[in-house]
């Protein structure tokens, strides 16, 4: 049993066990930061297998931004999460059969001498295919055009995200400093042209005021 | 000796556990996208097994793209979910059933 086989075991009974907590935890602050671990021991296996590059861009990414988004979101709701928690285990005959039967099938099939791949290595290639630099290099070149593709989609991602949760609040008292100096004085007063009228003499507004007796 | 199927397996197990949360949380809105997470991870975890494996670089590009797809779609979906608490006061799934007729 060489080094790297046991960081592999290691790390490997880690990420199931913080991936089972993930979906079992009752508190989902718990849930997340079960997440953030999983994905640390995700991004050592990914090292182990020279994705060095990618296992620095998961935590950067992931863990850097997408994990603290849901912590702030799990936290910024006052949600009861009791109440959600209440059937769950009804589900559990259900989701045990469902999960069984594709992890077993899936093992069947991986394990399976015809499959072939029972004792293939993880192979060293000639060159070092996951530095940056090679990824970078056909990122720029071959594949120039879905990493543009990529960049529209999270701009549009960004905005999404924005007009979203964008609202107007009604009992605010901010006022627009530009239209406030914009202002002219035909915005505020209005002069209205009316025909003057004579000035009536009291007698005679005594004599009409008087019922016609 | 650290071999192709072992990470194969891992990614299996951990697309089941996943699968698994995705029945048992089925009102939890929060916890069905942490799910949603753990099944892109293993399935990268697979492309980059591959990927070694082949000797074929395009399999850690693909990982690049989902990660960035993830992010967006995660994004998206927390702001869905923010909306939607500001409207139900509920995260629940069994909430949402305005368009039913």
């Amino acid at each position: 049993m060489d080094l790297s086989l046991a960081i592999f075991y290691v790390f490997a009974v880690v990420l199931v066990f913080a991936a089972f907590r993930v979906i079992t935890a009752k508190n989902p602050v718990h849930a997340v930061l079960y997440l953030v671990l999983s994905f640390f021991n995700s991004a050592v296996l990914w090292m182990l297998m020279k994705a060095e590059f990618l296992a620095v861009s998961l935590i950067v990414i992931y863990v850097g931004a997408v994990m603290v988004l849901f912590l702030f979101v799990v936290m910024m709701l006052d949600i009861n999460f009791e109440a959600l928690r209440k059937s769950f285990w009804k589900f559990l005959p259900v989701a045990g059969t469902v999960a069984g039967i594709m992890l077993v099938e899936m093992v069947l099939i991986l394990t399976h001498r015809y499959a072939k791949i029972d004792a293939a290595r993880i192979v060293e290639p000639s060159f070092n295919t996951a530095s940056a630099e090679v990824l970078g290099k056909l990122i720029y070149t071959q594949y120039f055009l879905p990493f543009q593709l990529a960049a529209v989609l999270l701009l549009v991602g960004m905005v999404a995200a924005i007009a979203l949760t964008l609202r107007k609040r009604k009992n605010t008292k901010y006022l627009n400093p530009g239209d406030q100096i914009k202002v002219k004085r035909e915005d505020r007063v209005r002069i209205v042209k009316m025909q003057s009228e004579p000035r009536i003499v009291a007698d005679d507004a005594a004599a009409d005021d008087k019922p016609a007796a | 000796m650290l071999s192709l199927t072992h990470f194969l397996v891992l990614g299996a197990i951990m697309f089941a556990v996943s699968v698994f949360g995705i029945f048992m949380n089925r009102k939890n809105l929060i916890v069905l996208l942490m799910a949603i997470e753990l099944m892109l991870l293993s399935v990268n975890m697979n492309f980059i097994a591959f990927s070694q494996y082949l000797g074929d670089t395009a399999g850690q590009i693909f990982v690049f793209f989902i990660l960035t797809v993830a992010a967006a779609e995660s994004a998206i979906g927390l702001a869905i979910l923010v909306v939607l608490f500001r409207n139900l006061r509920s995260i629940n799934v069994e909430d949402l059933d305005s368009l039913k007729g």
